[in-house]
C-alpha cells in the first residue's frame, strides 16, 4: 500500500499472553479520530504502538508521508513529532508547572515560543505557571498535561484517556477546553475513550475496538448510524449530526439548528446565529408514527424514510435507521410497534424526536 | 584531646568513605538502574552477588580480595603489568576493597528508589522528546534524589564503620590504612583505655549523627502528579 500524505497508516500486529492486537487501519491525517472500546479492547496498546512506547514486532507505521515503523526501521518514541497525554496527568513533580511546560519544548529545535503561549492561553493556565503539581487540582494537572503535550508543537495528538481518573465535575471543567482543542487546532488527534459522550462532543472519526481489533472506522456520523456494527453503546445507541444555528426564537428562548435534510428546534444556550454545533439525538429519545402527529408535546417531528432495520441487543427492540435528506437517524422501538406500523425499508414516516442534546 | 595519630586515623577514615563513596555514585547507580528496570532470568543471580556483602563475614570477603590482588591473583597481576604494582596495604587497596564491600549500601536504596519512580515518568520523558540518558539525568535522577542521598550517607557511613576488611587487606600502616576503628583496636591492645574511650566516643557520637540524620530528616515523599 503507498503511504499518501495526508493519512495515518498503522498495522501492528502484537501477541501477549491472553491478548492480540491486530489491526490494519487508515486514519485521516486531520481532525479528532477517536479509539473507542471497552478497557482491555486495544484501544490504548494501539496509541501506545502509535507513540512507540510499545514495539509490535509486526508492524507499519506511516504518518502523513513519514515512515515511522516498518520491517526495517523504527524511530524511537523520543524522534516521533507527538504530543502524549496519559490518564494520568503524569506531570514531573520535581518541576514546576512551567518547568513541566518548557520540558518538551527546549528539546525541540524548531519549537517557538508562539506555541507555548498558545498553549498555555488554549488550556487557561496562565495562572499556575509557578505553582509545583502537587498545589494543583486533578482538572488544572491534566489541562497542564495537555499544554505541555502541545508546547512540542507535535505534528500528531495522541490522548489516552484524559478524562478518564476525573470526577464529573472536572471532566465539566475539561471538555470545553478539548472542544477548543478540535476547533483551533490544525493537527490530527487520536483520542481514546471508551464514553460515548466524549466521542459524541468531540471526534470527526471513529475507529470501534473490541478484543484487539477493528469493528469499524469511518466518520463519526455514518459510523454511529450502521446498524450492523456491534458497537455496544447499549442505551447510549445515537447519532451525532453537524448542525448549525440558523434562528433565534426570543419569545419561546428556543433556536432552530439546521442540517443537512432539516432543522431542529431545542433550548437556546446563546449561542450566536450561524454557530456551528453539534447535535446528539439517541435512538431511545426518537419515535416514529405515519402521521404528523400536530397533537403531540413533541416539538419536533421530522419526515423521514426508513433505510433499515436491525435486531437490538435485547430480543424485544429493534433499531431503525431512517433518513432525514442527507441525515441519519436511529430509532429504537419494540419489535411490536415496529409490527403494527408495519414497518420496512423504503418506508416513509415521521420521525418524533423527544430530547436532542446540542454540544459543542 | 586526640592524638595526632588519632586524627591521621580519623582523618584517613573519612578520606577513605569520602572516595568509596564517590566511586560507589559512579559504579552503583548504573548497576542499581540496571537492576530497576531489568527483567532478564539473570538479574537474580547479579542482585544476590550484589548483595552478598551483606552476608559474608568481612573476614571471607577480604581473603578472597587478598588472594586475588596479590601477586598470584588475576587482580595483582593486572595492577603489575599496569605498574600500578600491588594493591594490598596500600591506601588504594583498601579502597578497592571498601568498594566491594560497600556496593550493597549504594545498589539497593538506589534500587528502590529507582524502582519507586516506575516506567511513567521516563515515557513521559520520551514522548517530550528526551533521549533515554537526557531522560535519566532530568528525570530519574531528580526523582531518585532522596535515594541517593540515603544510599549515599549509608555507604560513607558503612564504609567508616569497616574493620575486617581493612585488617585482612590493609593491616595497619598508620597514615595508609590504619583507619579509626583499627586505631581503637590498637589502643585496646596497648592497655591505651583513655586513646580508646576518646576515639570510640567520637564514633559513637558519628554514628548516631549519621543516622538521626537519615531517620529524622525524611525527605517529604511528594507523589508524583
Amino acid at each position: 500500500m503507498k503511504a499518501t500524505t495526508n493519512t495515518i497508516d498503522a498495522c501492528f500486529r502484537l501477541d501477549w499472553p491472553g491478548f492480540t492486537l491486530d489491526v490494519d487501519l487508515a486514519l485521516p491525517g486531520r481532525g479528532v479520530t477517536a479509539l473507542f472500546g471497552h478497557s482491555g479492547s486495544g484501544k490504548t496498546t494501539l496509541l501506545r504502538c502509535i507513540a512507540g512506547l510499545e514495539r509490535a514486532r509486526a508492524g507499519r507505521l506511516t504518518v502523513n508521508g513519514e515512515i515511522w515503523q516498518d520491517d526495517r526501521q523504527w524511530v524511537p518514541t523520543h524522534k516521533r513529532p507527538i504530543g502524549y497525554v496519559f490518564q494520568e496527568a503524569s506531570l514531573f513533580p520535581h518541576l514546576s508547572v512551567l518547568g513541566n511546560l518548557r520540558y518538551g519544548m527546549k528539546r525541540v529545535s524548531d519549537a517557538q515560543r508562539v506555541s507555548l503561549d498558545h498553549a498555555i492561553e488554549l488550556l487557561g493556565i496562565g495562572h499556575l505557571l509557578e505553582r509545583k503539581p502537587d498545589r494543583l487540582s486533578g482538572g488544572e494537572r491534566q489541562r497542564v498535561a495537555i499544554a505541555r503535550a502541545l508546547a512540542v508543537s507535535p505534528r500528531l495528538l495522541l490522548m489516552d484517556e484524559p478524562l478518564a481518573a476525573l470526577d464529573l465535575k472536572r471532566k465539566q471543567e475539561i471538555l470545553p477546553y478539548l472542544e477548543r482543542l478540535h476547533d483551533e487546532l490544525d493537527i490530527p488527534v487520536l483520542y481514546v475513550s471508551h464514553s460515548p459522550d466524549e466521542v459524541a462532543r468531540l471526534a470527526d472519526h471513529i475507529v470501534a475496538m473490541e478484543d484487539g481489533k477493528v469493528l469499524a472506522n469511518g466518520p463519526l456520523s455514518d459510523t454511529l448510524a450502521r446498524l450492523d456494527l456491534p458497537i455496544h453503546l447499549g442505551e447510549d445507541a445515537g447519532v451525532v449530526i453537524e448542525a448549525k444555528v440558523a434562528e433565534r426564537d426570543r419569545h419561546w428562548h428556543l433556536i432552530r439548528v439546521e442540517f443537512a435534510g432539516g432543522s431542529l428546534w431545542v433550548r437556546d444556550n446563546d449561542m450566536p446565529l450561524g454557530h456551528r454545533a453539534r447535535v446528539r439525538i439517541l435512538a431511545r429519545d426518537v419515535s416514529l408514527s405515519h402521521g404528523k402527529g400536530e397533537d403531540t408535546s413533541i416539538l419536533n417531528g421530522l419526515p423521514a424514510s426508513v433505510s433499515a432495520i436491525a435486531d437490538d441487543t435485547h430480543p424485544a427492540q429493534a433499531l431503525v435507521r431512517l433518513d432525514v435528506g442527507d441525515t441519519p437517524l436511529i430509532a429504537r422501538l419494540t419489535k411490536r410497534s415496529a409490527a403494527q406500523l408495519a414497518i420496512q425499508p423504503g418506508m416513509e414516516l415521521w420521525a418524533h424526536i423527544k430530547a436532542v442534546a446540542l454540544i459543542g | 584531646m586526640l592524638s595526632d595519630s588519632d586524627l591521621q586515623a580519623i582523618w584517613l577514615t573519612v578520606r577513605l568513605a569520602g572516595i568509596v563513596t564517590v566511586i560507589l555514585l559512579l559504579i552503583g547507580t548504573p548497576i542499581a538502574w540496571w537492576l530497576a528496570r531489568c527483567k532478564a532470568w539473570w538479574k537474580g543471580p547479579i542482585a544476590a552477588v550484589v548483595a552478598m556483602p551483606l552476608v559474608l563475614p568481612p573476614s571471607v570477603l577480604g581473603f578472597y580480595l587478598l588472594l586475588a590482588m596479590g601477586p598470584h591473583g588475576p587482580v595483582g597481576q593486572l595492577t603489575e603489568a599496569l605498574g600500578i604494582g600491588r594493591l594490598p596495604f596500600t591506601f588504594w587497596g583498601l579502597v578497592v576493597a571498601s568498594v566491594f564491600y560497600s556496593l550493597p549500601f549504594m545498589v539497593q536504596p538506589l534500587q528502590t528508589a529507582f524502582e519507586g519512580i516506575g516506567e511513567r515518568p521516563l515515557e513521559v520523558a520520551a514522548t517530550l522528546r528526551a533521549a533515554p540518558l537526557d531522560a535519566f539525568f532530568s528525570v530519574a535522577v531528580p526523582l531518585a534524589r532522596p535515594g541517593f542521598l540515603t544510599a549515599s550517607i549509608l555507604t560513607f557511613a558503612h564504609t567508616v564503620g569497616e574493620f575486617g576488611v581493612v585488617l585482612m587487606i590493609g593491616g595497619n600502616l598508620p597514615g595508609v590504612t590504619r583507619v579509626a576503628s583499627v586505631q581503637i583496636y590498637d589502643h585496646v591492645e596497648a592497655m591505651e583505655y583513655a586513646d580508646a574511650h576518646r576515639l570510640s566516643a567520637v564514633m559513637l557520637i558519628f554514628s548516631f549523627l549519621v543516622l538521626l540524620t537519615l531517620y529524622a530528616w525524611r525527605p517529604g515523599t511528594k507523589k508524583g502528579a
